[in-house]
């Protein structure tokens, strides 16, 4: 160093080798500030810029809308409405004490200041809004809106809300949505808390179609959680919509038929299996779920004493009665024990074993063979049957006509009733089988149990000469644009093997018992239509079985229940029916006038090809008779325009080659009069016009085979894009 | 001869240091411009404008500290010692606080923090006072009387804000300076051993909040919203910018306030998470050559008084930018030190224009014998 002439010491500390030191101690702190800067900006980039992006992104979920669901004629019968609710975020109300005044006068309601505090207290993030109103009657919206000045930080929030359009109207059937459960939550992909989800019926069944895709938006916040802007945002895709097979005038004439007695009644369509229409009583008003059930409501409906959340149709068991007869019949004709001339007589009771088993005419019916057996329900006659037989081999027939199993329908909790047999009694109670009892199972009563919904399938199949359809009453499942994304063809479960001439003997007695003399369902006769079924009257049978009373045989007339059973016409039938009337007494006094009302009303708008007083093409009837949406008769009016221009133009050409006139105008126009099995779809009526239309989508058939009996529900589609 | 310094001032001039820190200080209003970039309202904020007004006041101060003899200095030490020590003393009593500490005296115009003038003050006094070459052997304790006494009363009072940081890096200074001035090595290993013993005495009055910064500094994830959160917010912002940063003024952390500090002490991880890697490694460097410059100025000074003078000046940059970015990449507790040229604020501004000033001045005048 230069420094001046000052002699040193050799052991004074010299400044050169200390800087060197110092030198080298800011070079390896400065590496080691280096190697961390690379380390935080390299090695950990990538989970660090993470938690950047996880402080400031928020994520808003959009719930889709629900798709609706329509009856075989595209009418809605459940649809999404909105339901307006009040938020607050109070850090937005410059004078948070005079808002919550003002907006509870607003509102008519207290309990805004209260909501507020418990949102508080549950420690809400700030500037998160706080619903303190829900579900606003219009006149309180009206209000919010009107006064949206008064109430800085208050605003509306629309949210869509299950809507079933005809309360109890086949409320089983449709089912109920409510708020995902921990369980649900725990087995199912793609639901968070707070979403709808159906519980019950067609919104349970169909509930991947109905869903629909939640959209989502990232919203950046700030440190404080206020709002700056959204960056991205991925749209919902509303559900698509389903189509029954349900008609809407039938289901509600059935509903009405019913009345207010506790009973159900269904009616299929014998060539298809199509439910067309389905109601049990007492029920229910769906739309008490939506916007959440109240323990107080949920406890009525629980502990009400009609059970009004089971559905007689399927779950209903009932000891069938003289409908029996008819599997005795066919049993009997077909294992030979029996001939349509084959005769007993009847004194009004039958002495088997050690006991008198009575016929419901005290005084009997004499001498008779089996056509009149049937029309006049002759116990005496099928104690004779049902004895020749043997309870294994009814049993078996019984079978082969659907009754003792699930029909298949995709209804949740379906029974499957009992027909007993030596085995089954042997399994069941570790006893064989006593020959008497063979009596009361032959006249529909002891240990055997149908629900309505196997008693409308064997209608069928006698009907329609052997074929067990499974029952359906989905028909298709369509897309936003209309455009089917499902169908549901008719199934076919089996083919009982059947004798046709078996089958036309026993259906020449039913039709007698409606249209003949001493025939037990006179009331359920129609004018043109040849109305065929068989009454039946029996007790309740207690869910557990092992009531053994049971097993004897009572008088007819002192028993509780109305069965009526029926198809019609005759010749190529197209509705089959099934209806009980709990605690109503004779089976022809109650079942087979509700009936009536029904077939006529099905008639009146399907008639029969070929009967003699046909209707008149619907274009000409009165529009009452034949009620149809605005867009169906705005279609049909331009179809008639269309006609009759072109049969102006014919006639003035003069050519006979045009038929493009009058009658063809008839069959256009009559394509909205659509025959309720093939279930077209007007496309003028989409329903769906509102709904943001997005690309079409197609589904893979990958749904579980809906016809997967009870609990089972369909497994998620994998080919649909992720819920957000 | 006033013509003849000027001259060979000029030519002499060392344009290095001045770039450099011309450059350091341009990245500063960057880094400040972007850390008031909040919100959704996109102006310039004031800050910005008033950084480059201090750095304009600066570059006269430069200007100012060249055309100076440096050795002045020497004979003005103890009373700038004494003006500092006497703000530190007003603050103190009349300060104005915020957040819990007294910083500022406010001249209503301008608001002065005095330990920024303090460290300056405090180097040039203890230089003054070691200009002398040490006795055989080195200092002695006996010698390290004057030095401690002339460190406790700005230390202390520095304390009092309470700013701890300030206090480290004062003490830092003195220790940098008393090593290089030839302390005694057994001296060095005495007072090592009394620091290391006192410590504990020392962790007794610490504030809770001081204390808690040094838990947190051990495991910030131990209180991630309270004590801890500066420190992981930092460490997410200089992560998140990753090998070539977001972009001017596309940090997200510091435009939506999740940096605290962020135009201060954590200006550093604004800068980091916008320019990334090479940023940090770029302005890194730029510090770096400073650094080395000051210990070349110091090797080649004509004097032992501007050796030590370099030496110090180099010392209060090199703890400054070591502290600053050891706390905001999580390698230190949280104290409150600016980052040299780059953070927001007038008196460290102006003092570390100063200083470089007589950096320039040391290196310029070497020639002048």
């Amino acid at each position: 160093m230069k420094f001046g002439s000052i002699r040193r010491n050799s052991s004074t500390p010299r400044i050169e080798p200390r800087i060197a030191i110092l030198s080298g101690l800011i070079a390896v702190i400065m590496m080691v500030v280096g190697v961390r800067l690379y380390q935080l900006q390299v090695v950990q980039h990538q989970q660090l810029a993470e938690l950047a992006d996880r402080n400031r992104i928020r994520i808003n979920r959009l719930p889709a809308l629900r798709g609706l669901v329509f009856d075989s004629h595209n009418r809605p019968l459940v649809d999404t409405v909105p339901s307006y609710d009040a938020v607050m975020v109070p850090e937005d109300a410059t004078d948070l004490s005079g808002t919550i005044k003002r907006l509870e006068k607003l509102l008519g309601q207290p309990g805004v200041a209260a909501r507020l505090q418990d949102a508080d207290d549950d420690d809400r993030p700030a500037y998160e809004p706080v619903t303190v109103a829900e579900h606003l009657t219009w006149p309180q919206v009206v209000a919010l809106e009107t006064h949206q000045l008064d109430l800085p930080g208050v605003s509306l929030q629309v949210t869509p809300r299950r809507h079933y359009l005809y309360g109890s109207m086949a409320a089983h059937l449709l089912g109920y949505v409510g708020e995902v459960n921990e369980k649900e939550l725990a087995h199912l992909n793609g639901y968070s808390m707070g979403d709808e989800i159906g519980k019950f019926g067609v919104e349970r069944g169909w509930e991947n179609f109905l869903r629909g895709n939640s959209g989502g938006q990232e919203i950046e916040v700030d440190s404080v959680g206020r709002r700056l802007r959204l960056l991205r945002e991925i749209p919902e895709r509303p559900g698509n919509s389903v189509q029954l097979t349900i008609d809407l005038d039938l289901q509600q004439t059935v509903e009405s038929a019913l009345g207010d007695v506790t009973g159900a009644m269904v009616a299929i369509d014998p060539n298809t299996g199509y439910v067309l229409a389905m109601a049990s009583h007492p029920a229910f008003d769906p739309n008490v779920f939506t916007g959440g059930v109240t323990p107080a409501q949920w406890h009525t409906l629980m502990t009400d004493p009609g059970h009004p959340l089971e559905n007689r149709v399927i779950q209903g068991i009932y000891a069938p009665g003289s409908t029996f007869k008819v599997v005795d019949s066919i049993a009997g004709l077909m294992e030979r024990t029996l001939t349509p001339d084959t005769t007993y007589n009847c004194p009004g009771g039958l002495w088997y074993g050690n006991r008198e088993y009575r016929c419901w005419r005290k005084q009997g019916h004499g001498t008779l063979s089996l056509h009149r057996a049937i029309v006049e329900s002759c116990d005496v006659y099928f104690y004779q049957v049902g004895a020749k037989l043997g309870v294994d081999r009814i049993a078996h027939w019984a079978n082969i006509l659907g009754l003792g199993a699930p029909t298949g329908i995709a209804l949740a909790h379906e029974k499957t009733g009992v027909i007993p047999s030596s085995e089954w009694k042997r399994r069941r109670y570790h006893e064989r089988w006593y020959p008497a009892e063979t009596l009361s199972v032959a006249i529909g009563q002891g240990y055997v149990s149908v629900t309505p919904m196997q008693m409308a399938v064997m209608t069928a199949m006698v009907a329609n000469g052997g074929t067990h359809y499974q029952p359906q009453f989905v028909r298709e499942v369509d897309g936003l644009d209309g455009q089917p994304v499902r169908t549901y063809p008719p199934i076919i479960e089996g083919q009982a093997q059947i004798d046709p001439n078996v089958l036309s003997i026993v259906r020449d007695a039913m039709c007698d018992v409606v249209n003949g003399p001493g025939g037990t369902a006179h009331k359920a006769a129609l004018p043109n239509i040849t109305v065929c079924g068989k009454t039946g009257t029996a007790q309740v049978v207690a869910e557990k079985q092992g009531d053994r009373t049971k097993e004897n045989a009572l008088p007819e007339d002192e028993r509780d229940n109305g069965w009526f059973i029926a198809f019609a016409p005759k010749d190529h039938p197209q509705i089959a029916i099934a209806a009980i009337f709990e605690h109503s007494g004779h089976g022809g006094t109650f079942a087979a006038p509700a009936v009536h009302d029904v077939l006529q009303k099905f008639f009146a708008e399907h008639p029969p090809p070929g009967t003699p007083a046909i209707a008149p093409p619907p274009s000409l009837l009165p529009p009452e008779n034949n009620p149809q949406t605005p867009a169906e008769e705005q279609a049909q009016a331009g179809d008639q325009q269309q006609a009759i221009d072109q049969e102006q133009a014919a006639d003035q050409a003069q050519a006979a080659e045009q038929d493009q006139t009058g009658d063809a105008g008839a069959p256009a126009a009559q394509t909205d009069d659509s025959d309720a099995d093939t279930g077209e779809t007007t496309a003028d009526a989409d329903p769906n016009a509102d709904v943001d239309a997005s690309a079409p989508t197609t589904e893979s058939d990958s749904d579980a085979d809906m016809g997967a009996p009870a609990d089972s529900r369909p497994s998620p589609d994998d080919s649909r894009p992720s819920n957000f | 001869m006033a013509s003849g310094i000027d001259r060979r001032l000029i030519y002499h001039f060392d344009w290095t240091l001045f770039a450099l820190a011309i450059a350091i200080a341009s990245i500063g209003v960057v880094s400040v411009l972007s850390a008031t970039w909040t919100g959704l309202h996109h102006t310039v904020s004031p800050l910005v404008y008033h950084q480059i007004m201090w750095i304009g006041i600066g570059i006269a101060l430069m200007a100012g500290a060249v055309l100076l003899d440096y050795r002045a200095l020497g004979t003005y030490a103890y009373p700038l010692y004494g003006i500092a020590v006497a703000l530190l003393g007003i603050v103190a009593v009349a300060g104005h606080s915020t957040g819990g500490s007294r910083r500022w005296i406010n001249l209503g115009v301008l608001k002065l923090e005095p330990s920024e003038l303090a460290k300056l003050a405090l180097l040039i006094v203890i230089v003054r006072y070691l200009r002398e070459e040490p006795p055989s052997g080195g200092f002695r304790l006996r010698h390290m009387i004057i030095p401690a006494l002339l460190l406790v009363v700005p230390v202390g009072l520095v304390l009092r804000q309470p700013d701890l940081g300030t206090a480290l890096v004062l003490m830092l200074i003195g220790a940098t300076l008393i090593f290089v001035g030839g302390l005694n090595w057994r001296t060095m290993a005495i007072i090592g051993l009394a620091a290391a013993l006192v410590a504990p005495v020392g962790w007794h009055y610490l504030k809770p909040y001081q204390r808690q910064r040094l838990v947190s500094f051990l495991d910030p994830h131990s209180d991630p919203l309270g004590s801890g959160y500066h420190i992981i917010q930092s460490e997410i912002a200089i992560g998140a910018g990753g090998d070539f940063g977001k972009g001017f003024l596309q940090g997200t952390q510091a435009r939506l306030n999740f940096l605290p500090e962020q135009t201060t002490d954590f200006i550093f991880a604004v800068f980091a998470e916008e320019f990334g890697f090479t940023g940090s490694m770029i302005l890194l460097g730029l510090y770096a050559a400073v650094i080395a410059r000051g210990i070349w100025v110091a090797r080649h000074a004509r004097d032992r008084f501007g050796a030590l003078l370099a030496i110090g000046i180099t010392a209060i940059v090199f703890w400054q930018v070591a502290i600053n970015i050891g706390m905001a990449t999580g390698m230190l507790p949280v104290v409150g030190i600016p980052l040299p040229l780059v953070s927001y604020g007038g008196s460290s501004l102006i003092a570390m224009m100063a200083a470089i000033g007589i950096l320039i001045s040391v290196n310029t005048r070497r020639y002048l014998f």
